[in-house]
């Protein structure tokens, strides 16, 4: 013990010493202020652990439940370290450690009171604390009871939720007293859950009420071992509840597999809505709208790397530059390709399709062949949780609702502004338009630029679900085509109801035939249904079909 | 012009057929004789180096399909690359069964694909590939069949223009999609290859080679009279009409979508021929043929000759492939901007190709050619 407290002060001393040739007087205060308060619980602590070290297994649990009871902050890590078996005591000194690395002769090892690193000790210097099956169950429990006792109610409920499935006798008593205790109403139903599990195992009947409606995997495990109890009223029960919760699963999976088509669809429709006005309203074939997609997606790289390390603002920010970018490209295509091949479509599509190779080759050759890597800021990330059995990723949420926003906007530009009247009459009529003193080329021009900033758009929200490389369009131009010829070319509705339709079928399609065939049949089912209906689901009437 | 003389034989009184057949066949003789000198004469033309000439001479069947269902009948197909394939999955699925159990697996009947992805028995419609009858009649009948029924739908719907050219390309998507896949049975993504012999011939043979590039030969030239004597026959006639004014010609009394579909299948068949003696010179078949990027690029070899001559198309896919060897040999980065730039460049600055450049020069009054101008008045 002396030994240990000499070296302490000596410990002490230098740290001072450190902080005092730091620059900043006002973090010395503070520093040996925590060292004052450490320095006692670490004492405390210090007896804890060397009691665990020490004792024999059977007082060990005493030792366990000694730890817990303290309140230390650190005890957790303790018992973790400790069930992990990482827990060690230095030989001569006495100290507690925790092992960083087992490999080798010289282990890394962390003071087990600081968590400081403490050098490499040789493994015959150290003594592992030694431990059971038996004390495994028992820290195991320990640590959910320890954990359901944080302040943070999220963290409870996860602790909640591991215990399902996961309580043995001992625990009940304390759980249930925990549970009557709980302010918040999800922890105290899980920890309901977890003790109806344990009652259910036991044979009471009655706890199938607390189960019912459940879409937790453990609550329909336990459900169905009990459905197959030798007690007629337990598996009675335990059928019974567990048709409903099937019934609701399937529903759920219903709403999953509904989720993601519309995601898909949601994708598809931004690919397509630029399109739609390029190819729909103007009638004039764009090849290269996958490369300006493909664009928008590496302005939205290219915004995260004048902008490290924030991602979030960098793609607010691309949703503009990337709308910029593909509008200017797109009118930069018009003027210098498609104006000369008016009225001869077949050849604007191949002169388009040429503007696609150089735009991909271009950014193999300046960018890099390889995929980039976009990052998804932290707001878009993780998932929207509704129940057990169902939860939305938010990325995808995030781009639903972009490609809805954009198509509001696009078919506000189209119906209400004065733009949007030119572009309907240079289509309709472009002689008459020209001599009521509508200046066609220019409507042209802006037309295109809109429907390939669009384009720009799709490729911003595209970063945050696909890989960012050179053939990012070409994977999506023959979908978008789809989509616009589905819907009824010059239709921005019919784009939209398309869209969406073909990502549910393709994801209801997808279970039961597989991606790549599921994408066969949807292609196949739009071959088929253009014979039928050449116009699309909404063909245009009067004059205007007639282009 | 229009003599009495059997359709088929009208060709033989053009002087630009004549003139055609007089090149392509004394290139040809060159070619063979260059070859058979001895390796060290300065005028020796390699075997490595005619299979690639054998192999222009394929695709230049190809472009010929094509520009006879562009040129003269205004439909802008993407799928023709899908014909060539299917044609060339027929070759190769007899070549496939010729190997028989010299495969590294050595199974007397399994391909060795099949026996790696542990099939017991082979699929219902590998049967009869081992018969070369069987084998080169399905060389005709799949793309013919595939183009029957999809023109058949397209047609009698009234489809045409770009909506066609993009529902073409969406099949020849589908399709390259579905032979990706190993369940088809059809090799997935490495395609039929290792092949040994054809019709008892060492592949590797120099004999077989020669004697492939000369049949590569002989199928363009005589793909290129049966397409010729499509186009001066009547019915060549009414497919032009069909292209400049299909409606005028439906309500002169024409059954336009029957025209569109005979010629459709006539030309998809070509495609398969070319496809099918493509296979055995390069070795392999696999899905990359159905790529929407090969397609196209028919499309432009064809819009490189000159729409609507034919020979054009020859010149146009012998030029383009030429310079691919060339340009893929020296920097294969260039080669996708030079790609995309001829087309640009052809569409906007040569609509009617070299062809027309030629036609220009020399006053030909050749009807279809002056045709080919005024192909963009559609009502």
């Amino acid at each position: 013990m002396n030994t240990t407290a000499w070296r302490y002060w000596l410990k002490a001393l230098l740290l001072v010493s450190l902080v005092a040739l730091g620059p900043c007087a006002l973090g010395q205060d503070n520093a040996a202020e925590q060292d004052t308060s450490a320095t006692l619980e670490e004492d405390a602590g210090r007896e804890l652990l060397q009691a665990l070290a020490e004792a024999n297994f059977r007082e060990k649990e005493a030792a366990i439940d000694a730890i817990a009871a303290s309140g230390d902050t650190r005890a957790r890590g303790w018992l973790e370290s400790f069930a992990e078996g990482k827990l060690a005591q230095v030989k001569d000194s006495g100290d507690i450690v925790v092992i960083l690395a087992n490999r080798g002769r010289q282990w890394p090892v962390a003071d087990a009171l600081t968590m400081e690193e403490a050098g490499e000790v040789s493994r015959r210097e150290l003594d592992r604390v030694a431990i059971n099956n038996r004390l495994r169950g028992h820290l195991d429990s320990t640590l959910a009871l320890l954990d359901l006792r944080v302040d943070d109610p999220a963290q409870r409920l996860i602790a909640a939720k591991a215990l399902l499935g996961d309580v043995d006798t001992e625990v009940v008593e304390s759980l249930s007293e925990l549970a009557q205790n709980e302010s918040d109403p999800e922890v105290a139903a899980a920890l309901t859950q977890a003790i109806a599990i344990h009652r259910l195992e036991q044979g009471d009947s009655a706890a199938v009420a607390d189960l019912a409606g459940s879409l937790n995997g453990q609550v329909r495990a336990a459900l169905m071992q009990a459905s197959r109890s030798e007690d007629a009223m337990v598996a009675d029960a335990a059928s019974a509840a567990l048709a409903d919760i099937e019934q609701s699963l399937k529903l759920n999976r219903a709403a999953e597999t509904l989720y993601f088509g519309l995601s898909l669809g949601s994708v598809l429709v931004l690919a397509a809505i630029g399109l739609a006005i390029t190819f729909g309203v103007m009638g004039v074939i764009n090849m290269a709208h996958g490369e300006l997609i493909m664009l928008g997606a590496y302005t939205t790289w290219a915004m995260q790397q004048l902008l490290p390390g924030q991602p979030g603002l960098a793609l607010l920010l691309a949703i503009p530059a990337g709308f910029l970018v593909a509008a200017l490209v797109g009118v930069a295509i018009e003027r210098g390709v498609i104006q000369f091949l008016k009225g001869r479509p077949l050849e604007t599509l191949l002169a388009t399709f040429g503007v696609s190779l150089i735009l991909q080759q271009l950014v193999r050759t300046l960018i890099s062949p390889l995929n980039r890597t976009v990052v998804t800021p932290e707001w878009m990330s993780g998932s929207l949780i509704i129940n057990d059995a169902l939860s939305l990723t938010l990325n995808r949420l995030y781009v639903l609702g972009f490609a809805v926003l954009v198509f509001a906007a696009l078919m506000l530009v189209m119906r209400r502004t004065r733009l949007g009247l030119e572009v309907r009459a240079v289509t309709q009529n472009r002689a008459m338009a020209r001599s009521m003193g509508i200046r066609a080329t220019r409507v042209d021009i802006l037309t295109f630029a809109l429907g390939s900033g669009v384009a720009g758009l799709a490729g911003v929200a595209l970063s945050q679900l696909t890989n960012v490389g050179p053939n990012l369009g070409q994977n999506y131009i023959i979908d978008s085509f789809m989509v616009v010829v589905f819907g009824g070319v010059g239709n921005l509705w019919g784009t939209l109801v398309a869209g969406l339709s073909l990502g549910v079928i393709n994801q209801v399609l997808e279970p039961w035939a597989g991606a790549v065939l599921a994408k066969i049949l949807v292609l196949v089912f739009i071959i088929l249904f253009i014979q039928k209906r050449p116009r699309g689901l909404f063909p245009q009437k009067g004059r205007a079909a007639e282009g | 012009m229009m003599t009495s003389r059997h359709w088929l034989a009208r060709p033989f009184s053009e002087r630009s057929t004549l003139t055609f057949l007089a090149v392509l066949c004394g290139a040809m003789a060159l070619v063979v004789l260059a070859n058979l000198l001895p390796a060290d004469h300065p005028l020796h033309v390699s075997t490595y180096t005619v299979t690639l000439l054998g192999k222009y001479l394929c695709y230049a069947l190809l472009a010929v399909a094509v520009d006879l269902v562009w040129g003269y009948l205004g439909i802008l197909s993407l799928g023709h690359g899908a014909f060539f394939a299917l044609g060339g999955y027929a070759m190769g699925m007899y070549l496939m069964r010729q190997i028989g159990d010299r495969g590294v697996y050595g199974d007397p009947l399994l391909p060795d694909f099949m026996v790696f992805l542990d099939w017991d028995s082979l699929p219902w419609y590998w049967l009869g590939f081992d018969m070369p009858g069987v084998a080169f009649a399905m060389v005709l009948l799949a793309p013919g069949l595939l183009a029957l029924v999809f023109g058949f739908l397209a047609f009698r719907s009234r489809v045409t223009g770009v909506y066609l050219s993009i529902i073409t390309q969406a099949l020849t998507f589908a399709l390259m999609l579905a032979f990706f896949r190993n369940e088809m049975g059809f090799g997935g993504n490495n395609g039929l290859t290792d092949f040994k012999e054809l019709l008892g011939f060492d592949l590797s043979a120099d004999s077989t080679r020669l004697g492939l590039f000369i049949a590569s030969g002989v199928a363009l030239a005589l793909g290129f009279l049966l397409c010729r004597a499509i186009v001066v026959s009547k019915l060549g006639r009414v497919c032009v009409a069909v292209r400049d004014a299909e409606s005028r010609t439906r309500f002169l009394g024409y059954r336009v979508e029957r025209y569109q579909l005979f010629v459709f299948v006539v030309s998809a068949m070509l495609a398969g021929v070319a496809g099918a003696l493509y296979v055995p010179q390069v070795g392999i078949i696999n899905p990359s043929e159905f790529s929407p990027l090969f397609s196209i690029e028919i499309v432009v070899w064809v819009a490189l000759g000159g729409r609507a001559t034919l020979y054009g198309a020859v010149i146009g896919a012998l030029a383009v492939n030429y310079a691919k060897s060339v340009f893929t040999g020296i920097m294969p980065e260039a080669w996708l901007f030079a790609l995309g730039a001829l087309f640009v460049l052809v569409t906007v600055l040569l609509p009617q190709g070299i062809a027309g450049l030629l036609s220009r020069r020399r006053q030909h009054d050749d009807a279809p050619n002056n045709m080919a101008v005024k192909q963009e008045a559609t009502p």
